[in-house]
């Protein structure tokens, strides 16, 4: 599935101060009956951000006014659980393109990568100082620059680096993904298959 | 420095290595479901591109499918029309398909094994995460995204860099009343959810030497809920005696050229791992979770740990909340509502059997609903071959039909808001089991012993002393 390309993204962000955000928070179960890539972002952490009545629950960040922008920011061991990648889709569907945490789940971070979300790893002591950065002011704007790999609060300047494979980068900047790859190698493929004993 | 086992099954499928990028990994068997697939066949139909390999891929239909009355019409409309689209693009594709009804239909962790599917050393991929499960064989088995779902059907391959390793030793002799499950939940609770992320765990040692199939798999499906993304043992005589015979098995000359291929599939002694742990089996008494992830669990006789043992404070006051648990609580005596045997964690027939153990001669408590569930028609089928049927019906407990059913509540079978289950399924997150539902993760021995005291109970007590 194509994306948007990324390349330089200037946001404000949501945060998220919760560590162990589980792909069943991201997106229950029972809103994976879909047979389309399409609405999930409405049911995106359905059971914090809705009562069972279906009314918005306000103390939840995603009902706050004050907060938003394309870049959510979580705890340590963002994503982990599930392999549904309808976790990522929410993620994408609602506006985000960004998520930053200390730590991120390896297959929710493949999956985002596939969907034109960019995963940011930055260390515990920035993020931190993320979360009091928006916490001060909710207006405080953060730069994603995907070619330099950096990741910079834009009121103070202060910035790190992200890592990324080299090959994922290309991918999101150019919006391509693996399957125009792999298609293209199919020779060799079907060559290396020959080859397998069962 | 000699090869890990990890090494040498995935560098045997390394079609192309890429520079500061992934490697293309050849997938042998990719296994699909009703959830994570339909995306994946509809990018298909955009691209205009076929299956490159029907014949590696088979499709079940589990995470959505009733337990009860499997022969009438699937009630929900969305989870039919996500199961007639598994079984339309089956049919379009070429694909084998075991839907509802069939007689191989079940968990697709469980009907893999069990009809040979799975072999050693070979590359098992599925939209799920707990395909983790079929590295009990000495298998590279690990979920997968939609995205790559879609990769793997086009061209039998995805792209994946190739993770860390690390080993886990265990050794000793397990406790009386400790099974593969009590294994798992240990290793987590030491290692946290996140403590093997990066990497792919080999299990080694004699207490895995001395594991079932059964049991090994209930280990390495839970290899993804320490973080890792999948967990190995290296295949022995127990792996070949499972295996022989069962239908997609090679079978002949292919399978004494296979032998002598699995036979070389265990870490070298000079090999090297980028971390390396071990833990004593005297150590592990049956264990149970207390809070909203699977990290979260001690041994039953103990009691909540206080503040700041081990998990950071937002997590552990937000986990006690939502179980309304406190601080310091003991588990054992807490009065429970239901009982979930079943999963691709605990559906097999070794956990039946467990649960027929206790349950045995005694009858299920009133104040608790079980709900006990074969991984699939096979186990079925066994639980009334070998008479545990019986024993069931005998005690008050009914069985249902096969499925993924209470596990993750994208069925009908979901824990009401509020209420305690004792599961023998692999997450306690909240709402894992329905919304506002609370878990108490467990063996199939706990999970029998609470369904027939009502309480949180030692299974141990319930269960007569003999010889380790």
């Amino acid at each position: 599935m194509a994306y948007d390309k990324f390349n330089i993204l200037t946001s404000t962000a949501v945060p998220l101060p919760i560590e162990n955000v589980d792909t069943d928070q991201i997106i229950p179960a029972r809103f994976l009956k879909a047979t389309e890539r399409k609405g999930f972002g409405d049911n995106l952490f359905r059971d914090w951000r809705y009562n069972p009545d279906n009314t918005p629950k306000s103390q939840f960040v995603l009902n706050n006014p004050i907060y938003g922008g394309k870049i959510l920011v979580g705890g340590k061991n963002f994503g982990s659980g599930s392999s549904r990648e309808h976790a990522a889709w929410a993620v994408y569907d609602y506006g985000f393109r960004c998520v930053v945490s200390s730590f991120f789940a390896d297959i929710f971070r493949n999956n985002c990568l596939n969907v034109g979300v960019l995963p940011v790893q930055i260390g515990p002591d920035f993020l931190e100082k993320v979360f009091r950065a928006i916490e001060a002011d909710p207006k405080t704007e953060f730069k994603v620059d995907l070619a330099e790999q950096t990741f910079t609060i834009l009121s103070t300047g202060e910035f790190e680096t992200f890592g990324i494979n080299e090959y994922k980068k290309e991918n999101m900047m150019n919006g391509f993904d693996d399957i125009d790859y792999l298609l293209n190698i199919k020779e060799d493929i079907k060559t290396f298959a020959e080859r397998r004993p069962f | 420095m000699g090869n890990t086992l990890f090494d040498k099954v995935w560098d045997a499928h390394v079609v192309k290595k890429i520079k500061n990028g992934p490697d293309v990994l050849f997938i042998d068997r990719h296994l699909v479901h009703e959830v994570t697939s339909p995306v994946a066949f509809l990018g298909l139909k955009n691209r205009g591109i076929p299956v490159l390999y029907a014949g590696r891929t088979f499709a079940t239909a589990d995470h959505n499918t009733p337990t009860l009355n499997q022969h009438l019409p699937v009630s929900d409309p969305l989870s039919a029309n996500q199961l007639k689209a598994l079984e339309k693009n089956a049919a379009e594709h070429g694909i084998p398909y075991w839907g509802l009804g069939h007689e191989k239909n079940g968990i697709v962790h469980v009907i893999g094994p069990e009809n040979g599917i799975t072999l050693p050393g070979a590359t098992i991929v599925c939209g799920d995460s707990h395909t983790s499960t079929h590295g009990a064989f000495g298998a590279i088995a690990f979920g997968i995204g939609t995205s790559e779902v879609e990769m793997v059907l086009s061209s039998q391959c995805i792209m994946q860099p190739k993770p860390k390793s690390m080993r886990i030793n265990i050794n000793g002799k397990l406790n009386f009343g400790v099974t593969p499950k009590d294994v798992a939940l240990y290793i987590i609770s030491q290692l946290t959810t996140s403590g093997a992320t990066g990497y792919f765990v080999e299990y080694a040692g004699e207490v895995f030497r001395n594991m079932s199939m059964e049991g090994r798999m209930t280990v390495c499906n839970l290899s993804i809920e320490m973080g890792a993304r999948g967990g190995m043992i290296a295949p022995d005589t127990t792996t070949f005696e499972y295996i022989k015979g069962r239908e997609f098995a090679p079978k002949g000359a292919d399978w004494d050229k296979a032998m002598a291929y699995w036979e070389t599939l265990h870490s070298e002694d000079n090999a090297e791992f980028d971390k390396e742990l071990s833990f004593d089996a005297a150590n592990i008494e049956p264990m149970i979770t207390y809070g909203t992830n699977p990290g979260m669990g001690f041994g039953i006789s103990n009691s909540i740990p206080k503040a700041g043992e081990g998990t950071s404070a937002n997590t552990y006051k937000k986990s006690l909340a939502y179980m309304d648990f406190n601080e310091g609580e003991a588990m054992l005596g807490k009065v429970i509502d239901f009982v979930f045997l079943g999963s691709c964690t605990n559906g097999r027939i070794e956990d039946f059997r467990a649960f027929a153990s206790i349950v045995k001669g005694r009858k299920k408590a009133e104040n608790v609903t079980a709900w006990l569930v074969p991984g699939s028609h096979k186990v079925e089928e066994a639980i009334k071959e070998e008479g545990i049927l019986e024993i069931l019906h005998e005690s008050g407990f009914k069985l249902r039909e096969p499925g993924c059913s209470a596990c993750l509540a994208m069925n009908d079978d979901k824990v009401p808001a509020g209420k305690y289950a004792v599961s023998t399924s692999n997450r306690n997150f909240e709402g894992r089991q329905g919304p506002g539902a609370r878990t108490l993760l467990a063996s199939p021995l706990v999970a029998a012993a609470a369904a027939v005291t009502g309480v949180v109970t030692d299974p141990r007590e319930l269960m007569e002393l003999q010889e380790a």
